[in-house]
């Protein structure tokens, strides 16, 4: 096997990530430039948000539950079982609701994207687009960016009702809490920084989603192995850039909106 | 078999103040890391004729096909394209001159998830503003041109390979194009569905006149080409007298070890007695 020089590998990872910055930003400014495919925005955002919707809503009702079965374990031995519902709502709406719905959205959606872009990039389609007279960062890549953004942006509000319901239905059958004193602990112990974070969070995930899938997909080479590739290396990429994005970005919050 | 009308008289009109070359190499040179695959490639294709390229797998021919419009840049050289130099052009500029231009690609490369309709009508409804009614007329036309017009609502995937390539060579026509650029049209493709390709490349140059660039494995296409023209009374391809051989806008050229080694029309590639071109053609 050909050793490669360690060098040679992490110049490659650079023009990688230098790469990624252009294209990205590349996506970015396709928004403010003409012309603008809002039907294929459309047509994106049922296949990401609609379609992602069965998922979310699984996710975000197990997550919720298993919280709260477990929360109420810990809580017990202070006699604060009744807790469960505060302890529920920040946990999902702060954290659980917005990585998990991404996660989610990324193993569904960065694949697919890096999958068909790639597909048509190794059947000459991407070539056949340009040489019709259409740019695909327009007409595939921003539309993909904007949609997966605006989507995920309400499935996580969808995934955190659905987190909390999951709690309900545990504080409610298993612990045989009261659903109305739940639902004020859930409620009341919100605060605007709380939510603010929750929600500022999928757009930049959204983002991070929608331009890994693409970058992966414009980028694949190497027929449909390379597809193969493409499209793992975006899951995991979009995935583990989630997480490495959600801990800078908690901590950004956390001092910027002064919370504990 | 007879090539269906094209009722488009004014498909690619070639203006007298566009009387430059539809096509001009000037020492390009192209190489993928260490791999030189074209070192100074210089040709002209004039308006109205047909050039077919060859060489050996992986020789280029693709790249010059894809360099012409612009899909990628050479390492250096000029190529100028119905007057204007597209190696100094950013890509937003391209894509005004590649409305003139039309591309067959050697798999056809149709969008899978669009309906052959859609697929032909591409560049009409990207350019928006013409009515749904419209496209439906040129779409129907550039369809019954290639004898695909019951084929209307089905997807690539329902297509023959044959088939695809026909709708391929609609799609570049309908915005009627001043050149046209082939990559292997009848590539894999059985000698009946090659003929029927073959002839509606030669209507489209004796018709229409307009300027082709093909890249080709097939010896005898390109020489059925050069011995051949359009009879628009019969509505077909027809040979030409036996003392007209040559007489039509159709040459050839030849590629080698990255280099033009061969540019010229039948006769003169018959009379060559390079021994390399003796073999290719034998």
């Amino acid at each position: 096997m050909e050793i490669t020089s360690p060098t040679y590998l992490a110049k490659e990872q650079v023009q990688t990530v230098q790469d990624y910055v252009l294209f990205s930003a590349h996506a970015v400014a396709n928004i403010f430039r003409k012309p603008r495919y809002f039907a294929d925005m459309l047509l994106q955002a049922d296949t990401i948000g609609v379609g992602s919707l069965p998922i979310v809503v699984l996710t975000g009702f197990f997550t919720g539950a298993v919280l709260a079965l477990q929360a109420s374990n810990t809580l017990e031995r202070f006699g604060s079982v009744t807790l469960v519902g505060q302890l529920v709502s920040t946990s999902m709406v702060r954290e659980l609701g917005p990585v998990l719905t991404s996660l989610m959205v990324a193993g569904r959606n960065s694949s697919g994207m890096a999958s068909e872009l790639g597909s048509m990039v190794v059947t000459e389609q991407i070539d056949a687009m340009r040489a019709l007279g259409t740019d695909p960062m327009k007409k595939l890549v921003t539309p993909r960016v904007t949609a997966t953004v605006f989507m995920l942006f309400f499935l996580t509000i969808i995934s955190d009702l659905v987190g909390l319901t999951g709690g309900l239905f545990i504080a409610k059958v298993l612990l045989r809490l009261d659903a109305r004193q739940y639902w004020s602990n859930a409620w009341e112990t919100l605060v605007f920084q709380d939510i603010f974070m929750g929600l500022a969070k999928p757009v930049l995930f959204g983002f991070i989603i929608a331009t890994i899938g693409c970058f992966y997909g414009m980028n694949a080479r190497g027929g449909t192995q390379g597809v193969g590739r493409a499209t793992t290396q975006a899951v995991v990429a979009a995935s583990v850039m989630i997480l490495a994005f959600d801990l800078l970005v908690t901590r950004f919050l956390m001092a910027v909106l002064s919370l504990n | 078999m007879s090539a269906p009308t094209l009722p488009l008289d004014s498909a690619a009109v070639t203006t007298e103040e566009n009387s430059a070359p539809a096509i001009v190499f000037e020492d390009v040179a192209l190489a993928f890391g260490e791999n030189e695959v074209l070192r100074g490639v210089s040709f002209r294709l004039n308006r109205g004729e047909t050039k077919a390229l060859f060489g050996v797998a992986g020789s280029g021919k693709s790249l010059i096909l894809k360099l012409a419009i612009g899909l990628l840049r050479p390492d250096s050289g000029r190529i100028i394209v119905l007057g204007e130099d597209v190696t100094q052009m950013r890509e937003e500029d391209l894509f005004a001159l590649r409305a003139k231009v039309g591309m067959v690609f050697q798999e056809s490369a149709l969008f899978d998830s669009l309906s052959v309709r859609e697929n032909v009508a591409y560049r009409l409804m990207e350019e928006h503003g013409i009515y749904d009614d419209e496209i439906d007329r040129r779409v129907r036309e550039v369809l019954r041109f290639v004898e695909l017009e019951h084929t209307l609502d089905l997807n690539p995937a329902e297509l023959s390979g044959g088939m695809r390539r026909r709708v391929a060579i609609a799609r570049a026509l309908i915005t009627k194009p001043e050149l046209l650029l082939y990559d292997s049209p009848t590539g894999g493709l059985d000698p009946v569905t090659s003929n029927t390709i073959i002839e509606l490349i030669v209507k489209q140059r004796d018709v229409y006149k307009t300027s082709a660039l093909m890249v080709t494995h097939r010896l005898q296409d390109a020489f059925t080409m050069a011995t051949h023209q359009f009879d628009k009374q019969s509505n077909r391809m027809v040979p030409l007298p036996a003392g007209q051989r040559c007489e039509v806008p159709m040459s050839f050229l030849i590629l080698r070890d990255g280099k033009v080694i061969f540019d010229g029309d039948l006769r003169e590639l018959a009379d060559s007695t390079d021994e390399y071109i003796r073999e290719y053609i034998s």
